[in-house]
């Protein structure tokens, strides 16, 4: 009954939101499109839509991009629902809508459920930044992307590299055989070892399937029918956790070496121990950084989304629009014990 | 009828026998495929039980599916199922991390207790429903599966509970060791063997077996059905909840998706332990040995060399086995004692 009675409420206010944005929408466009084709404004109130609050991954996302819009004198909101639901976040960007926000940096919880509330919104002005997680290209003015493929494959490939001294045999923990983004990185990371680490071989891959049960019976089973192995591979974060709690209480542990992408709440016990030396993922704090920095970048008219435009995004330097409206934030960032404390998500 | 009494006599008890021999040859039987997988695996890679860490998974590892394994032995024994043990099982395991996080100084025992205090909650929850609505028990508990996780996912939503949120000594539990068995194995054994003894040297344990061969017959007999059932649930709520307390302490991180499709296992446990899907026949020991076969052929399958996609599809001819040779037992039962009937 709660629920139903919150989602009409939520569905009104929707549509009350809607029906102003869309006679909003009606007045300016009398006054001509020339306010969204010029660019220019000086209106750097920008507000952060997480798929979630309270998302510790999501704090530190706005932590950064508050620093960001402190430098650059703006005014930062964070709102957001409680819970990610396709269509939770309609409704906020609604009411930034009527805000009149000068932009709206959103990690989307669906890449089409909130399209038609950000292109209202684009029609009354505001500029549309993504991060973490992008909408369909033509719901947004810019997506910035944490990382590439690419760089994912590369920066696992180079730690567990230097960590084994460049030989001997290593084994994948991932998460499930048909996950699309598991299996490209596994597909790069293999022809990385074939071209640049001929010493260092693959002898196999499992599959955690995201649990961490699974993916902790699965690593002791790989360690114990790879007896020579000299390290793992986790490109999953719960498939490192489970892998390194398992490392952790057993007589492999400081022999094989472990690494792979990992978020620093899960992994802090296991560094402190010395079960992990070092791991990746991208830095959220830079990415709401940079995403708060785009959107002023919109905001000001330095940049429209096309590709090769550039602009300057504080202590991170120079960025340049890629295909496709995307920014790319760089490498993966490694985490290890002399920087883990800095991090809490 | 009266005319031949020894021919009546004579293959009842010959039957009676019978029966009793292969229910014991039933739990035999697994028991020799346990071993011989231990075996098998050992012969591949003498470290699978010679190790220190072999030694210690291959007894840690099932213990606490043992548990929910043993739970779901009483509930099917009296004709019921319970579906939500997995979900119970991820509730309590959240709870317990939770507790550690917002009550910092609560002792570890008092929250191994609140664990499987709200894990009998939740099973009698699901006993309630079953016994007063009369709903039959797999509609109720595919229903709770699906709430207790839905409340999980609400809790916990995309937050987890992280090894270096809990106290190290309540991790220890996890892997600790007593003269090298670990110490979640000891616990584990130890509840077995209670709730084993309970099962089949008590009133109150046979009561159970009366309840799953015949409801009915139970019911006319002055049976407290009811109160046993719901009992039944109860005491498997209160061992998932356990084994969601053992989950935190072995695994040491806890998502909302912890123990999903630990009722599977658990149910596949029971039956290829030889507990009738049916009720009223089985032992706890059974799924206890069920368990352990089934966790042990997961680690030992990748040792042997069988590739990751085929594990499952073993375990599945296996519990296709064991219920098919369940149907096979009841069908040749039935003939004799037709037989029996006719002879006399």
């Amino acid at each position: 009954m709660k629920f139903a009675h919150k989602r009409a409420t939520a569905v009104a206010a929707a549509a009350v939101a809607a029906a102003l944005a869309l006679s909003g929408c009606a007045d300016t466009g009398s006054s001509g499109g020339g306010s969204s084709e010029g660019g220019g404004s000086d209106n750097l109130s920008i507000t952060f839509l997480p798929k979630s609050l309270g998302n510790p991954y999501f704090d530190t996302s706005s932590k950064g991009g508050k620093a960001a819009v402190e430098e650059l004198g703006g005014t930062f909101a964070e709102v957001g629902p409680a819970e990610s639901g396709p269509d939770a976040q309609v409704s906020y960007i609604n009411t930034a809508t009527q805000q009149g926000v000068g932009s709206l940096v959103v990690s989307a919880n669906d890449p089409k459920a909130i399209c038609d509330a950000l292109n209202e919104a684009r029609d009354a002005g505001v500029k549309v930044v993504t991060f973490d997680s992008d909408t369909n290209a033509d719901c947004r003015d810019l997506f910035v992307n944490q990382a590439t493929a690419d760089g994912i494959a590369k920066v696992q490939v180079d730690l567990i590299a230097e960590q084994i001294g460049d030989a001997g045999e290593i084994a994948i923990v991932s998460s499930t055989a048909n996950a699309t983004n598991q299996n490209t990185w596994i597909d790069k990371m293999k022809e990385l070892l074939a071209a640049d680490h001929p010493n260092i071989q693959l002898v196999d891959v499992v599959y955690g399937d995201d649990d961490e049960q699974i993916s902790f019976d699965k690593t002791a089973a790989v360690l114990q029918s790879h007896p020579n192995l000299k390290g793992i591979v986790s490109p999953t974060t719960i498939g490192i956790s489970a892998a390194a709690r398992y490392l952790s209480t057993s007589d492999y542990k400081g022999k094989v070496a472990l690494t792979g992408l990992g978020t620093p709440n899960q992994m802090r016990e296991y560094i402190e121990d010395g079960t992990v030396t070092a791991f990746a993922l991208w830095n959220p704090e830079d990415l709401g950084y940079l995403s708060a920095y785009a959107a002023a970048a919109l905001i000001n008219g330095d940049i429209t989304g096309k590709e090769g435009d550039t602009f300057k995004a504080g202590k991170l330097g120079e960025y340049t629009v890629g295909a496709d409206a995307t920014v790319l934030l760089g490498d993966p960032y490694v985490f290890d014990k002399d920087n883990i404390d800095d991090f809490d998500f | 009828m009266t005319s031949s009494p020894p021919t009546t006599v004579i293959p009842v008890s010959g039957i009676t026998k019978h029966i009793g021999a292969l229910g014991k040859a039933r739990e035999f039987g697994i028991l020799i495929a346990l071993v011989l997988v231990v075996i098998a695996a050992t012969t591949m890679n003498p470290s699978f039980l010679f190790s220190t860490d072999g030694w210690r998974d291959l007894l840690l590892t099932p213990s606490i599916l043992v548990l929910v394994a043993a739970g779901q032995a009483i509930v099917i024994i009296t004709r019921n199922v319970d579906l939500s043990v997995g979900s119970v099982m991820g509730l309590s395991a959240y709870l317990t991390g939770r507790l550690f996080i917002d009550v910092p100084g609560l002792p570890i025992p008092v929250v191994v207790l609140l664990a499987v205090l709200f894990g009998a909650f939740l099973g009698l929850v699901n006993g309630s429903l079953v016994a007063f609505a009369r709903v039959p028990a797999m509609v109720i508990t595919l229903g709770t599966l699906y709430a207790y996780r839905g409340i999980n996912v609400m809790w916990a939503g995309s937050t987890r509970v992280n090894a270096s949120d809990m106290p190290k000594e309540f991790l220890a539990i996890g892997t600790g060791q007593f003269l090298t068995i670990p110490i979640l194995a000891i616990v584990a054994f130890v509840i077995l063997a209670a709730a084993a003894w309970y099962m089949r040297n008590t009133r109150g344990g046979r009561e159970y077996y009366a309840i799953g061969s015949d409801p009915a017959a139970a019911e006319l007999y002055g049976l407290k059905v009811t109160r046993r059932v719901l009992t039944a649930f109860t005491l498997s709520g209160a061992l998932a909840g356990l084994a969601g307390v053992f989950y935190v302490a072995r695994y040491g991180t806890v998502s909302s998706q912890a123990g999903a499709g630990w009722e599977l296992d658990a149910v596949g446990a029971a039956v290829i332990g030889g507990v009738a899907i049916t009720g009223g026949i089985g032992t706890v020991w059974g799924a206890a040995i069920g368990a352990v076969l089934l966790m042990t052929i997961n680690r030992a399958l990748p040792i042997l060399g069988i590739p990751d996609f085929w594990q499952r599809a073993v375990v599945g001819v296996l519990i296709i086995g064991a219920i098919v040779l369940d149907r096979w037992l009841a069908v040749r039962q039935r003939q004799r004692l037709i037989e029996a009937r006719d002879e006399s």
